[in-house]
């Protein structure tokens, strides 16, 4: 750490994985309601359960995001953060917000509108945050170095605030309703979040690879190039079934094809500076999740993406198990490996260390991401039979998802795996420090 | 090939190619406002009923167990075209009534059976809310979902 004002990454760190361990739990509490529907049908109903677990999931990544740029721009811009104070605030905002909101959601208190469920006064205070975040990094940036890291970095985070604004707009009219609905929806996790993705993969790559900024940077606008190139139209493969005109199916069923291409080029990226790395980084743990964030999304959001994203295909799969796997796995590989990544990187100079419980921290890695592999397996299979009974076949619902509950049970038990690798995880960062186990060479360069 | 590509050119690339794409997108989404609003919904007027609907809708969270079109939680079942499913194109009132006992009747408490909350809504909620599902069914949506099951 090499500015005193990095510091204030800790906070956020920490308040987002704290998040992060209630958006497992409620997660495998879902799963159980699966398993066993009667388990709090009257105390917490199945739909403030998933209102839980999907606002903590995303609450807790923008927090991570927060806190990832809060660590990386000043060694970017080779200068200390505008304000620490603005930071602080910016986050006890952001925490009063997020416990208001679950609070409220235990006592029936919220919207209506999926992922968009916060009362107004929590939506308000968010881009209240985010405008204190993005006056504090943009000053920030200005006063210092100019890279392309922080411009890609500022880029994605402004284009997170400005498209969150329609989440105020609520027409009466359904169909126009979701049009507006996907800007935030999918212009976030297919659009700008894949801007901040790379703009934080390439940061550890160059931190932790010594590969030349010149090639990184460059790397990363082809990312970027890719990810809004295809993401934006490809917003049309939500637009087949809504009430939209005929012609996104074309569109977005050629775009969205697409969308794999950043993924693809995020694999390669990180593999090829890792392989022409001119330092060996004492991180290890950081490396794997970084490359495995890259490839888990390349899965994820890609490949599973893919699978049912073709209009002819989605006409049958639209809103099945299909959808929730691959929602899984896009969001653990892309979104929760990225902070997982960059917290497992800047812990350590946060908290004055040398890298540490690395073998613990890896060995999380493999125990959750094998997890959602077998989690997201068991819903595409869940999701194939479902297709079939229900949209090929035209059973009723209820018989069909009778049909289900073994793909269920697997998937909570996958899904109480996820938590023990949670807990392994936060263990690794938070739990007491042994000497290290690894035996490393030397370094080539000085690590950073 | 990529070799000879600067970064500046990189750069230049995607702010270009970016601004493009998000103009294009954004005029066909204004396209598709016009056509939602003067084609593919037109076909029902939007009462202070469905407004009612879409409140009620919201204000229980529906979307956080069931589907509307497709998008939702995929717990429950499929509610864009449940007023078809429940006969509403062929004998409107009487599917009215079956959906109003139906959101009454719960939960079922049935051991093994997912179960609805009851919402306890008022006789102008529960109408509001038929309004909603008849419009919402109406609505053209190429088609899907491929059988009334939803």
């Amino acid at each position: 750490m090499k500015y005193e004002s990095q510091k204030v990454a800790l906070a956020y760190f920490i308040v987002a994985l704290a998040l992060f361990a209630v958006q497992v739990t409620v997660g495998v509490i879902a799963g159980y309601v699966y398993v066993a529907p009667n388990f709090l049908s009257e105390l917490l109903p199945f739909n403030i359960l998933r209102m839980l677990h999907t606002n903590s999931l995303i609450v807790w990544l923008l927090l991570g995001f927060f806190g990832a740029a809060y660590y990386l721009v000043p060694e970017e811009s080779e200068t200390e953060i505008h304000s620490v104070k603005l930071a602080y605030l910016q986050l006890a905002i952001l925490v009063i917000g997020a416990l208001g909101a679950v609070v409220g959601y235990v006592f029936r208190i919220h919207e209506g509108r999926e992922f968009l469920e916060q009362p107004l006064w929590v939506k308000l205070g968010i881009v209240v945050g985010a405008l204190i975040f993005l006056f504090n990094v943009t000053m920030t940036v200005l006063k210092g170095r100019k890279t392309a890291i922080t411009n890609v970095l500022l880029i994605g985070l402004w284009g997170i605030a400005i498209f969150f604004l329609f989440s105020l707009y609520n027409p009466s009219n359904l169909s126009v309703d979701k049009m507006y609905w996907w800007y935030v929806v999918h212009l976030w996790v297919e659009g700008v979040w894949e801007l901040v993705m790379a703009a934080v993969l390439a940061f550890l790559m160059l931190k932790m690879t010594g590969v030349d900024r010149e090639v990184i940077e460059k790397w990363l606008y082809a990312i970027v190039a890719l990810s809004l190139f295809t993401g934006l139209l490809g917003t049309g493969h939500h637009y087949y079934w809504i009430g939209t005109p005929s012609y996104w199916q074309w569109i977005g069923s050629i775009f969205s094809s697409l969308e794999v291409l950043p993924f693809f080029a995020m694999v390669l990226f990180t593999f090829n500076m890792v392989w022409k790395r001119r330092r060996e980084h004492p991180n290890n743990a950081a490396l794997l999740w970084a490359l495995g964030c890259a490839v888990l999304a390349f899965f994820g959001a890609g490949v599973w993406g893919f699978m049912h994203t073709l209009h002819g295909v989605n006409y049958y799969t639209h809103g099945t198990q299909v959808t929730a796997a691959h929602g899984h796995l896009a969001f653990f590989g892309a979104y929760v490996s990225l902070n997982l990544a960059i917290m497992t990187y800047a812990m350590p100079y946060l908290l004055g260390r040398q890298p540490y419980n690395q073998v613990l921290n890896m060995l999380s890695f493999w125990v959750m991401s094998s997890a959602m592999a077998f989690m997201t397996f068991t819903l595409t299979f869940a999701g194939v039979v479902q297709t079939h009974l229900q949209r090929v076949l035209g059973q009723g619902y209820m018989e069909v998802q009778d049909q289900m509950g073994l793909f269920y049970l697997l998937r909570l038990g996958s899904g109480l795996v996820v938590v023990i690798g949670a807990l392994m995880y936060l263990w690794s960062i938070f739990g007491p420090v042994k000497p290290e186990l690894v035996e490393r060479g030397s370094s080539a360069a000085p690590a950073e | 090939m990529f070799d000879a590509l600067t970064k500046s050119a990189a750069r230049n690339i995607f702010y270009g190619g970016s601004l493009a794409f998000l103009l294009i997108f954004v005029s066909l989404t204004a396209h598709s406002h016009y056509y939602v609003v003067n084609t593919s919904t037109a076909k029902a007027p939007i009462t202070d009923g469905v407004v009612l609907g879409k409140h009620v809708w919201e204000k229980h969270s529906c979307i956080n167990c069931h589907t509307l079109l497709g998008e939702g939680a995929y717990y429950a079942p499929e509610l864009g075209n449940v007023f078809v499913r429940y006969g509403g194109d062929k004998d409107p009132a009487a599917a009215r009534e079956t959906i109003k006992a139906w959101m009454k009747a719960q939960p079922t408490h049935i051991e093994g059976r997912r179960q609805m909350p009851q919402f306890n809504l008022s006789e102008k909620e529960l109408d509001g809310l038929v309004d909603f599902f008849a419009w919402v069914s109406k609505i053209d949506t190429q088609n899907w979902p491929p059988k009334v099951s939803g």
